[in-house]
């Protein structure tokens, strides 16, 4: 049966030290090799803010796994049940890639987008639409009381 | 005596919204990114409707269902007062 692939991201509690969050996420990572999981990818986004606290902590380690392998091998029921034996896991979110996320991530992983952490090739494209449409709504309101004052 | 009034209705010509995603070939919305899934939420941090950014049905589900995991792994608040 054709492999699936799945992405992984997981939170830390930022309390460890940069040599015990290593540890935490080899371990992580040896148990999808270990159920025969194929890591593809895997990123490290280091201490980031996090945008509202979870266990009255602001930040956490970020990381990211991308990884192939059968879907009845459970691994991903495996790993979850690893993250939520971990007290050192704040978060964690175990996803299934459709074609063309595996094509998204492949195409970010090569840098063909501007920033490699978080940039969309769109972005220049994106701002503009959105600016244009305040205006517009200002314009109604406008030329509404415009016509009031006639 | 008072002034009469007269309603005359000017049309309101406005540039023709259009789904971004289907103009520049989008497929899939990353959820871990944050920056470009503001420009479809309000200033508190709700998704904003389809009748404001223009975007089509299938990629506003997908929109919703990338928010909303940013949202989970806190990389978007659930709620906000001013995050713009």
């Amino acid at each position: 049966m054709a492999k699936t692939n799945y992405e992984s991201v997981v939170v830390l509690t930022p309390v460890l030290s940069e040599k015990m969050m290593q540890e935490a996420v080899s371990s992580f990572e040896k148990l999808i090799t270990e159920n025969g999981g194929e890591l593809i990818h895997k990123e490290n986004w280091g201490l980031t803010k996090m945008a509202y606290p979870i266990q009255k902590k602001t930040t956490g380690f970020y990381q990211i796994f991308e990884f192939a392998a059968e879907p009845d091998a459970e691994i991903v029921d495996k790993l979850e049940l690893a993250y939520r034996r971990d007290e050192q896991v704040l978060r964690y979110l175990c996803l299934k890639l459709d074609k063309h996320a595996v094509k998204y991530n492949e195409r970010r992983r090569n840098g063909e987008f501007n920033k490699p952490k978080k940039a969309d090739a769109p972005e220049a494209a994106k701002p503009a639409p959105k600016e244009k449409a305040a205006p517009v709504a200002e314009a109604k309101v406008e030329t509404a009381s415009n016509e009031e004052e006639d | 005596m008072a002034k009469r009034r007269r309603y005359t209705r000017t049309p309101i010509v406005r540039p023709k919204k259009y789904c971004r995603f289907k103009k520049s070939g989008i497929k899939y919305i990353d959820y871990k990114n944050p920056d470009f899934l503001m420009a479809f939420i309000n200033e508190q941090g709700k998704l904003l409707p389809r009748r404001i950014t223009g975007t089509s049905l299938k990629y506003q589900r997908k929109i919703a269902q990338a928010v909303k995991r940013c949202r989970h792994i806190a990389l978007l608040p659930y709620v906000a007062d001013q995050m713009k």
